[in-house]
Protein backbone atom coordinates (compact mmCIF):
# COMPACT_ATOMS: atom_id res chain seq x y z
CA UNK A 1 0.00 0.00 0.00
CA UNK A 2 1.17 3.25 0.47
CA UNK A 3 3.58 3.36 3.64
CA UNK A 4 6.89 1.51 2.77
CA UNK A 5 9.93 3.33 4.89
CA UNK A 6 12.70 1.46 2.88
CA UNK A 7 14.70 2.82 -0.17
CA UNK A 8 13.46 0.13 -2.34
CA UNK A 9 14.52 0.72 -6.34
CA UNK A 10 10.60 -0.05 -6.92
CA UNK A 11 9.62 3.26 -5.21
CA UNK A 12 9.51 5.45 -7.60
CA UNK A 13 6.68 3.62 -9.54
CA UNK A 14 4.45 4.54 -6.29
CA UNK A 15 0.73 5.35 -6.66
CA UNK A 16 -0.21 7.97 -4.28
CA UNK A 17 -3.65 9.29 -4.54
CA UNK A 18 -3.25 13.62 -4.24
CA UNK A 19 -6.63 14.44 -4.35
CA UNK A 20 -9.22 11.61 -2.89
CA UNK A 21 -8.08 8.54 -0.71
CA UNK A 22 -7.82 4.70 -0.49
CA UNK A 23 -11.03 3.00 -0.06
CA UNK A 24 -10.65 -0.26 2.47
CA UNK A 25 -12.57 -3.41 1.39
CA UNK A 26 -14.40 -5.01 4.58
CA UNK A 27 -11.28 -7.81 4.23
CA UNK A 28 -8.69 -4.94 4.66
CA UNK A 29 -7.37 -4.94 0.87
CA UNK A 30 -7.65 -1.48 -0.50
CA UNK A 31 -8.15 0.38 -4.15
CA UNK A 32 -8.38 3.78 -5.58
CA UNK A 33 -11.46 4.79 -6.75
CA UNK A 34 -11.05 5.71 -10.32
CA UNK A 35 -11.91 9.13 -9.92
CA UNK A 36 -8.77 9.56 -7.88
CA UNK A 37 -6.15 12.34 -8.80
CA UNK A 38 -2.80 10.21 -8.35
CA UNK A 39 0.53 11.66 -9.07
CA UNK A 40 0.30 9.61 -12.31
CA UNK A 41 -2.58 11.86 -13.39
CA UNK A 42 -0.79 14.89 -12.32
CA UNK A 43 2.16 13.59 -14.73
CA UNK A 44 0.15 13.10 -17.28
CA UNK A 45 -1.35 16.52 -17.42
CA UNK A 46 2.35 18.13 -16.52
CA UNK A 47 3.17 15.87 -19.83
CA UNK A 48 0.42 17.47 -22.04
CA UNK A 49 1.40 20.84 -20.72
CA UNK A 50 4.44 20.27 -21.74
CA UNK A 51 3.70 19.43 -25.56
CA UNK A 52 1.13 22.51 -25.32
CA UNK A 53 3.45 24.74 -24.49
CA UNK A 54 6.36 23.28 -26.39
CA UNK A 55 4.75 23.83 -30.01
CA UNK A 56 2.78 26.59 -29.16
CA UNK A 57 5.42 28.98 -27.72
CA UNK A 58 7.77 27.42 -30.06
CA UNK A 59 5.31 28.50 -32.75
CA UNK A 60 4.38 31.96 -31.20
CA UNK A 61 6.54 33.79 -33.92
CA UNK A 62 5.65 31.39 -36.72
CA UNK A 63 9.60 33.42 -38.27
CA UNK A 64 10.32 32.69 -41.69
CA UNK A 65 14.07 31.80 -40.19
CA UNK A 66 13.05 29.70 -37.08
CA UNK A 67 14.89 30.44 -34.02
CA UNK A 68 15.83 27.56 -32.06
CA UNK A 69 12.99 26.65 -29.79
CA UNK A 70 10.77 27.14 -33.63
CA UNK A 71 12.87 24.76 -35.17
CA UNK A 72 12.27 21.91 -32.31
CA UNK A 73 9.04 22.01 -32.82
CA UNK A 74 8.92 22.09 -36.83
CA UNK A 75 11.35 19.26 -36.53
CA UNK A 76 9.12 17.29 -34.38
CA UNK A 77 6.32 17.98 -36.82
CA UNK A 78 8.52 17.07 -40.01
CA UNK A 79 10.16 13.95 -38.18
CA UNK A 80 6.20 12.58 -37.90
CA UNK A 81 5.37 13.63 -41.11
CA UNK A 82 8.05 11.93 -42.90
CA UNK A 83 7.15 8.95 -40.93
CA UNK A 84 3.67 8.43 -41.93
CA UNK A 85 4.84 9.75 -45.79
CA UNK A 86 7.54 6.79 -45.54
CA UNK A 87 5.21 3.88 -44.19
CA UNK A 88 1.42 4.92 -45.42
CA UNK A 89 2.05 6.99 -48.12
CA UNK A 90 -0.23 10.13 -49.15
CA UNK A 91 -3.10 8.73 -47.86
CA UNK A 92 -1.63 8.35 -44.34
CA UNK A 93 -1.81 13.02 -43.99
CA UNK A 94 -5.26 12.33 -42.49
CA UNK A 95 -3.63 10.28 -39.40
CA UNK A 96 -1.49 12.88 -39.00
CA UNK A 97 -3.19 14.45 -35.72
CA UNK A 98 -3.42 10.98 -33.91
CA UNK A 99 0.03 9.78 -34.81
CA UNK A 100 1.79 13.07 -33.54
CA UNK A 101 -0.16 13.39 -30.39
CA UNK A 102 0.52 10.10 -29.62
CA UNK A 103 4.33 10.51 -30.37
CA UNK A 104 4.22 13.81 -28.67
CA UNK A 105 2.28 12.81 -25.43
CA UNK A 106 4.44 9.17 -24.89
CA UNK A 107 8.09 10.89 -25.64
CA UNK A 108 7.22 13.85 -22.82
CA UNK A 109 5.81 11.25 -20.41
CA UNK A 110 9.58 9.33 -21.10
CA UNK A 111 11.49 12.62 -20.59
CA UNK A 112 9.80 13.84 -17.81
CA UNK A 113 10.34 10.32 -16.71
CA UNK A 114 14.39 10.95 -16.52
CA UNK A 115 14.06 14.33 -14.22
CA UNK A 116 15.10 13.72 -10.75
CA UNK A 117 12.04 12.60 -8.22
CA UNK A 118 9.40 12.95 -10.95
CA UNK A 119 7.39 9.94 -11.48
CA UNK A 120 7.68 8.13 -15.48
CA UNK A 121 3.74 7.67 -16.34
CA UNK A 122 4.95 4.98 -18.95
CA UNK A 123 6.12 2.65 -16.70
CA UNK A 124 2.84 1.33 -15.61
CA UNK A 125 0.89 -0.88 -18.32
CA UNK A 126 -2.31 0.67 -17.36
CA UNK A 127 -1.58 3.46 -19.01
CA UNK A 128 0.51 1.65 -21.96
CA UNK A 129 -2.21 -0.77 -22.27
CA UNK A 130 -4.71 1.93 -22.68
CA UNK A 131 -3.09 3.96 -25.44
CA UNK A 132 -2.59 0.73 -27.26
CA UNK A 133 -5.99 -0.75 -27.26
CA UNK A 134 -6.88 2.57 -28.19
CA UNK A 135 -4.64 2.24 -31.28
CA UNK A 136 -5.90 -1.43 -31.91
CA UNK A 137 -9.48 -0.81 -31.88
CA UNK A 138 -9.35 2.18 -33.82
CA UNK A 139 -6.96 0.51 -36.68
CA UNK A 140 -9.29 -2.35 -36.67
CA UNK A 141 -12.73 -0.12 -36.87
CA UNK A 142 -10.82 2.02 -39.65
CA UNK A 143 -10.08 -1.32 -41.02
CA UNK A 144 -13.71 -2.44 -41.20
CA UNK A 145 -15.10 0.80 -42.24
CA UNK A 146 -13.17 1.00 -45.14
CA UNK A 147 -13.52 -2.97 -45.96
CA UNK A 148 -16.56 -4.07 -44.51
CA UNK A 149 -16.77 -7.65 -44.42
CA UNK A 150 -14.44 -8.18 -46.62
CA UNK A 151 -11.84 -7.16 -43.14
CA UNK A 152 -11.90 -10.58 -42.44
CA UNK A 153 -9.71 -12.15 -45.36
CA UNK A 154 -7.37 -10.65 -43.18
CA UNK A 155 -7.19 -13.36 -40.95
CA UNK A 156 -6.90 -15.89 -44.19
CA UNK A 157 -3.53 -16.35 -45.24
CA UNK A 158 -3.40 -15.99 -48.98
CA UNK A 159 -2.72 -18.56 -51.49
CA UNK A 160 -2.92 -21.36 -48.47
CA UNK A 161 -5.10 -24.30 -49.05
CA UNK A 162 -9.08 -24.89 -47.63
CA UNK A 163 -7.85 -27.51 -45.69
CA UNK A 164 -5.31 -24.92 -43.37
CA UNK A 165 -7.52 -22.65 -42.56
CA UNK A 166 -8.83 -24.17 -39.55
CA UNK A 167 -5.27 -24.33 -38.00
CA UNK A 168 -4.09 -20.98 -39.57
CA UNK A 169 -6.89 -18.89 -38.98
CA UNK A 170 -6.61 -19.15 -34.92
CA UNK A 171 -3.17 -18.81 -35.73
CA UNK A 172 -3.51 -15.13 -37.70
CA UNK A 173 -6.35 -14.30 -35.40
CA UNK A 174 -3.80 -14.60 -32.30
CA UNK A 175 -1.39 -13.01 -34.29
CA UNK A 176 -3.48 -9.79 -34.52
CA UNK A 177 -4.90 -10.06 -30.95
CA UNK A 178 -1.39 -9.73 -29.76
CA UNK A 179 -0.64 -6.45 -31.34
CA UNK A 180 -1.66 -4.36 -28.20
CA UNK A 181 -0.05 -6.38 -25.96
CA UNK A 182 3.02 -5.71 -28.07
CA UNK A 183 2.81 -2.95 -28.20
CA UNK A 184 2.14 -1.89 -24.87
CA UNK A 185 4.45 -4.62 -23.14
CA UNK A 186 7.82 -3.24 -25.33
CA UNK A 187 7.17 0.15 -24.22
CA UNK A 188 6.33 -0.61 -20.37
CA UNK A 189 9.09 -3.22 -19.87
CA UNK A 190 11.53 -0.17 -21.48
CA UNK A 191 10.69 2.28 -19.29
CA UNK A 192 10.20 -0.32 -16.11
CA UNK A 193 13.52 -1.76 -16.75
CA UNK A 194 15.74 1.04 -17.36
CA UNK A 195 14.55 3.34 -14.58
CA UNK A 196 14.67 0.07 -11.95
CA UNK A 197 18.03 -0.12 -12.92
CA UNK A 198 18.85 3.44 -12.74
CA UNK A 199 18.08 3.12 -9.07
CA UNK A 200 19.40 -0.23 -8.29
CA UNK A 201 22.86 1.15 -9.53
CA UNK A 202 22.49 4.78 -7.65
CA UNK A 203 22.18 2.15 -4.58
CA UNK A 204 25.55 1.05 -4.79
CA UNK A 205 27.50 4.46 -4.93
CA UNK A 206 27.21 5.59 -0.94
CA UNK A 207 27.75 1.66 -0.01
CA UNK A 208 31.02 1.78 -1.78
CA UNK A 209 32.87 4.68 -0.85
CA UNK A 210 35.65 6.02 -2.90
CA UNK A 211 34.88 2.77 -5.12
CA UNK A 212 31.99 4.64 -5.52
CA UNK A 213 32.93 6.45 -8.74
CA UNK A 214 32.57 3.47 -10.80
CA UNK A 215 28.30 2.73 -10.54
CA UNK A 216 28.78 6.76 -10.57
CA UNK A 217 30.33 6.40 -14.11
CA UNK A 218 28.15 4.05 -15.13
CA UNK A 219 24.88 5.14 -14.00
CA UNK A 220 26.20 8.91 -16.11
CA UNK A 221 26.69 7.11 -19.17
CA UNK A 222 23.29 4.93 -18.54
CA UNK A 223 20.99 8.24 -18.16
CA UNK A 224 22.60 8.93 -21.64
CA UNK A 225 21.16 5.58 -22.53
CA UNK A 226 18.07 5.89 -21.06
CA UNK A 227 17.01 9.43 -22.94
CA UNK A 228 17.86 7.44 -26.17
CA UNK A 229 15.29 4.53 -24.85
CA UNK A 230 12.83 7.55 -23.91
CA UNK A 231 13.10 9.08 -27.66
CA UNK A 232 13.49 5.20 -29.63
CA UNK A 233 10.19 4.26 -27.67
CA UNK A 234 8.20 7.01 -28.30
CA UNK A 235 9.44 6.51 -31.93
CA UNK A 236 8.39 2.82 -32.06
CA UNK A 237 5.67 3.27 -30.63
CA UNK A 238 4.51 6.09 -33.74
CA UNK A 239 5.71 3.78 -36.30
CA UNK A 240 3.95 0.67 -35.19
CA UNK A 241 0.89 2.84 -34.98
CA UNK A 242 1.59 4.12 -38.49
CA UNK A 243 2.30 -0.08 -39.72
CA UNK A 244 -1.22 -0.70 -38.23
CA UNK A 245 -2.50 1.81 -39.77
CA UNK A 246 -1.09 0.69 -43.29
CA UNK A 247 -2.56 -2.59 -42.89
CA UNK A 248 -5.95 -1.25 -42.24
CA UNK A 249 -6.07 0.62 -45.47
CA UNK A 250 -4.40 -1.79 -47.91
CA UNK A 251 -5.09 -4.97 -46.55
CA UNK A 252 -3.37 -7.66 -48.49
CA UNK B 1 20.17 40.54 -71.02
CA UNK B 2 18.91 39.87 -67.12
CA UNK B 3 15.81 38.27 -68.47
CA UNK B 4 16.98 34.90 -69.69
CA UNK B 5 19.55 34.71 -66.74
CA UNK B 6 17.24 34.51 -64.54
CA UNK B 7 15.02 30.90 -65.31
CA UNK B 8 18.48 29.06 -65.56
CA UNK B 9 19.73 30.55 -61.64
CA UNK B 10 16.27 29.29 -60.93
CA UNK B 11 16.27 25.98 -62.80
CA UNK B 12 20.04 25.44 -61.30
CA UNK B 13 18.50 26.17 -58.00
CA UNK B 14 15.57 23.53 -58.67
CA UNK B 15 18.26 20.70 -58.84
CA UNK B 16 20.41 21.60 -56.10
CA UNK B 17 17.49 22.19 -54.32
CA UNK B 18 16.20 18.61 -54.86
CA UNK B 19 19.63 16.65 -54.80
CA UNK B 20 20.22 18.13 -51.60
CA UNK B 21 16.82 16.91 -50.41
CA UNK B 22 17.44 13.37 -52.21
CA UNK B 23 20.90 13.51 -49.95
CA UNK B 24 18.49 14.60 -46.82
CA UNK B 25 16.05 11.71 -47.14
CA UNK B 26 19.20 8.97 -47.98
CA UNK B 27 20.88 10.54 -44.47
CA UNK B 28 17.56 10.03 -42.34
CA UNK B 29 17.09 6.69 -43.64
CA UNK B 30 20.66 5.47 -43.02
CA UNK B 31 20.49 7.25 -39.26
CA UNK B 32 17.09 5.71 -38.53
CA UNK B 33 18.55 2.47 -39.37
CA UNK B 34 21.32 2.80 -37.30
CA UNK B 35 19.19 3.74 -34.12
CA UNK B 36 16.84 0.44 -33.65
CA UNK B 37 20.17 -0.76 -33.58
CA UNK B 38 20.31 -4.85 -31.97
CA UNK B 39 19.15 -3.96 -28.40
CA UNK B 40 16.06 -2.96 -30.24
CA UNK B 41 15.66 -5.62 -32.74
CA UNK B 42 16.06 -8.49 -29.59
CA UNK B 43 13.37 -6.49 -27.33
CA UNK B 44 11.00 -6.18 -30.27
CA UNK B 45 11.20 -10.44 -30.73
CA UNK B 46 11.13 -11.26 -26.98
CA UNK B 47 7.91 -8.73 -26.58
CA UNK B 48 6.35 -10.46 -29.46
CA UNK B 49 7.43 -14.24 -28.98
CA UNK B 50 5.71 -13.96 -25.50
CA UNK B 51 2.35 -11.43 -26.11
CA UNK B 52 1.33 -14.10 -29.08
CA UNK B 53 1.79 -16.76 -26.37
CA UNK B 54 0.01 -14.84 -23.83
CA UNK B 55 -3.01 -14.15 -26.08
CA UNK B 56 -2.98 -17.15 -26.39
CA UNK B 57 -2.76 -18.89 -22.91
CA UNK B 58 -5.41 -16.30 -21.92
CA UNK B 59 -8.15 -17.40 -24.55
CA UNK B 60 -7.49 -21.15 -23.79
CA UNK B 61 -7.57 -20.39 -20.07
CA UNK B 62 -10.79 -17.80 -20.40
CA UNK B 63 -12.63 -20.29 -22.96
CA UNK B 64 -12.02 -23.33 -20.44
CA UNK B 65 -13.40 -21.45 -17.54
CA UNK B 66 -16.61 -20.74 -19.83
CA UNK B 67 -17.04 -23.98 -21.22
CA UNK B 68 -16.11 -25.94 -18.46
CA UNK B 69 -13.37 -28.30 -20.39
CA UNK B 70 -10.51 -27.86 -17.76
CA UNK B 71 -7.03 -28.32 -19.69
CA UNK B 72 -8.06 -28.73 -22.69
CA UNK B 73 -8.38 -25.75 -24.84
CA UNK B 74 -5.91 -24.42 -22.78
CA UNK B 75 -3.50 -26.92 -24.17
CA UNK B 76 -4.82 -26.06 -27.84
CA UNK B 77 -4.27 -22.48 -26.99
CA UNK B 78 -1.16 -22.46 -25.95
CA UNK B 79 0.04 -24.84 -28.82
CA UNK B 80 -1.72 -22.31 -31.17
CA UNK B 81 -0.20 -19.06 -29.40
CA UNK B 82 3.18 -20.19 -29.78
CA UNK B 83 3.12 -21.20 -32.95
CA UNK B 84 1.07 -17.06 -33.68
CA UNK B 85 4.61 -16.02 -31.79
CA UNK B 86 7.01 -17.71 -34.25
CA UNK B 87 5.24 -16.91 -36.88
CA UNK B 88 5.44 -12.53 -35.57
CA UNK B 89 8.85 -13.26 -34.91
CA UNK B 90 9.23 -14.54 -38.55
CA UNK B 91 7.51 -11.34 -39.66
CA UNK B 92 9.59 -9.24 -37.94
CA UNK B 93 12.91 -10.76 -38.72
CA UNK B 94 12.28 -11.26 -42.33
CA UNK B 95 11.80 -7.69 -42.60
CA UNK B 96 15.27 -7.18 -43.41
CA UNK B 97 16.33 -9.02 -45.97
CA UNK B 98 13.07 -10.44 -48.22
CA UNK B 99 9.53 -10.43 -47.86
CA UNK B 100 9.28 -12.94 -45.48
CA UNK B 101 5.65 -14.41 -45.18
CA UNK B 102 3.15 -15.43 -47.16
CA UNK B 103 1.46 -12.32 -47.26
CA UNK B 104 2.67 -10.60 -51.10
CA UNK B 105 1.56 -7.27 -51.29
CA UNK B 106 1.95 -5.52 -48.27
CA UNK B 107 4.68 -3.14 -47.29
CA UNK B 108 4.69 -4.95 -43.68
CA UNK B 109 7.41 -7.36 -43.15
CA UNK B 110 9.94 -4.95 -45.14
CA UNK B 111 8.89 -2.01 -42.39
CA UNK B 112 8.28 -3.15 -39.41
CA UNK B 113 11.05 -3.88 -37.11
CA UNK B 114 12.18 -1.19 -34.23
CA UNK B 115 14.81 0.02 -36.65
CA UNK B 116 12.46 1.80 -38.75
CA UNK B 117 11.95 1.56 -42.73
CA UNK B 118 13.84 1.38 -45.53
CA UNK B 119 12.76 3.61 -47.66
CA UNK B 120 13.89 2.39 -51.02
CA UNK B 121 12.39 -1.53 -49.54
CA UNK B 122 9.08 0.15 -48.66
CA UNK B 123 8.87 2.13 -51.76
CA UNK B 124 9.60 -0.74 -53.73
CA UNK B 125 7.54 -3.39 -52.09
CA UNK B 126 4.43 -1.74 -51.79
CA UNK B 127 3.90 -0.26 -55.07
CA UNK B 128 3.31 3.04 -53.99
CA UNK B 129 6.18 4.47 -56.13
CA UNK B 130 4.02 7.13 -58.02
CA UNK B 131 3.21 8.99 -54.45
CA UNK B 132 6.69 8.83 -53.30
CA UNK B 133 8.55 10.45 -56.58
CA UNK B 134 5.79 12.61 -57.10
CA UNK B 135 6.07 14.54 -53.70
CA UNK B 136 9.73 14.73 -53.96
CA UNK B 137 10.91 17.29 -55.55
Amino acid sequence: MATNGGHSPLEQFEIKPIIGDWVVNADGSAYLPFHTFTNSSLYMLIAIAGVLIFLSFGMRRGAMVPGRWQSMSELSYEFVANLIKDTIGSEGRKYFPIVFTLFMFVLFANLLGMLPYSFTVTSHIVVTLALALMVFIGVTILAVAKHGLHFFSFFVPPGSPVAMWPLLIPIEVISYLSRPISLSVRLFANMLAGHTLLKVIAGFIAPLGVFGVLPFALITALTGLEILIAFLQAYVFAILTCLYINDALHLH
Amino acid sequence: MTDPEKPTSLNDFDSRLQAARERRDAAQGKQREAAGGGLGLAMRIAVELVAALAVGVAIGWGLDRWLGTKPWLLILFFVLGSAAGIMNVFRAVGGFDYGAGYRRHDGYHRQDKDGGPKPEAGHGGQGEEPDGDQRRP
